[in-house]
């Protein structure tokens, strides 16, 4: 479908790119990206793929907007508190960009829904807050086949990689099991600065964009940490996949998505 | 005496109406639609357009085959697209 003179400018600043043209943004306007938590990291890598022309973004999180959000989902405003954080995410994306159609999914992951819900998108962006989500989703992500954006925030520290299943090293390659339960704060019981989210979601909407349009090099066997006391970033080679790996090894041992128990302060309702 | 009218080409573009950098987006869009060989005409105004055009479709890779003023302000760029 040839771009409308509307699109011809909003996405000039991308056509203008030769390494996107409009044959990059005609990529863009056709994919499909599926956010997981419309939280630090969700708030920014949805407004960046809505402002992108992602054409279908997909957003899951069972939470309600909270005063204490604030500081860093900068998806959400003050207006927005007790919404459904879909909701209040799917309002700001629309309101960027009409070309993108929104689906929310107002529920908590889990083995039973996760398989259903990557299952029509293309990418996959971990924006969760806890460990036994992101373990599930990055087990859901090698099953299907699904490439993942996975990170992470805490305190003034952040880091994330790129996952191509069953070519790179999954999550679960770099971190066999999650750490024991009360053994590793959430960043609600640890505090973490507002822009950490900004950065490293951002990070996570540019790794998506990089591989829909093709374009670039991934972090694919990397993982890139950024300390924003110390100011470093550093991209650390990891090791070769699969080997010995539970799920993505040739010869898996986890075959079945696996429900991890929760920490208490992990469930708000 | 030679015109624009005597040069072959397969598509036309009027980009008179926009101003930078939807000048460029525009014929650079037209080019991508093409195959490799075609041939693009671009009617466009003098000025910024015919400074900044010609030379962005070159830093692209294509071939700029003519340029012609047409006397009234306004110019005729003939494009031989290069490369998919």
């Amino acid at each position: 479908m040839p771009f409308t003179n509307e699109q011809l400018e909003r996405y000039s600043r991308h056509i203008i790119l030769k390494e996107i043209g409009a044959k990059g943004q005609k990529k863009l306007l056709a994919s499909k990206v599926l956010i997981i938590g419309a939280g630090g990291l969700g708030a920014p890598a949805a407004m960046y793929l809505a402002a992108a022309g992602v054409g279908t973004i997909g957003i899951a999180d069972a939470d309600v907007v909270d005063l204490s959000n604030l500081q860093r989902q900068v998806i959400h405003t003050t207006a927005d508190i007790g919404k459904k954080k879909v909701e209040s995410a799917a309002e700001t994306m629309r309101a960027i960009n009409p070309d993108v159609t929104v689906n929310t999914y107002h529920e908590f992951v889990s083995s039973s829904n996760i398989l259903d819900l990557i299952a029509d998108y293309d990418f996959v962006l971990d924006g969760t807050d806890n460990f036994p989500a992101k373990f599930l989703i990055n087990d859901a992500c090698v099953m299907l086949n699904k490439p993942l954006s996975h990170a992470g925030i805490i305190r003034f520290k952040g880091q994330l990689t790129t996952i191509i299943p069953k070519v790179s090293p999954c999550y679960r390659c770099i971190f066999k099991n999650p750490p024991p339960k009360g053994a590793v704060p959430t960043c609600r019981e640890a505090g973490v600065i507002g822009a950490m989210g900004g950065v490293i979601g951002s990070l996570q909407a540019m790794e998506a964009v990089k591989y829909i349009t093709g374009t670039g090099e991934l972090l694919a066997g990397y993982l890139l940490t950024y300390d924003a006391l110390k100011m470093e970033f550093h991209k650390i080679k990891l090791p070769p996949r699969g080997k010995g790996c539970d799920v993505c090894s040739d010869t898996p041992k986890i075959t079945e998505l696996i429900d991890y128990e929760q920490a208490a302060c992990d469930m708000k309702m | 005496m030679m015109t624009s009218d005597d040069l072959h080409y397969d598509e036309l573009i009027d980009i008179t109406d926009v101003t930078c950098p939807i000048t460029f987006v525009k014929t650079k869009v037209a080019l991508e639609e093409m195959d490799e060989g075609q041939i693009l005409r671009v009617h466009l105004n003098d000025g910024e357009p015919v400074q900044n055009v010609p030379r962005s479709i070159k830093e692209e890779g294509h071939e700029v085959l003519n340029l012609r003023e047409n006397g009234d302000g306004t110019y005729e760029l003939f494009i031989r697209k290069v490369g998919d």
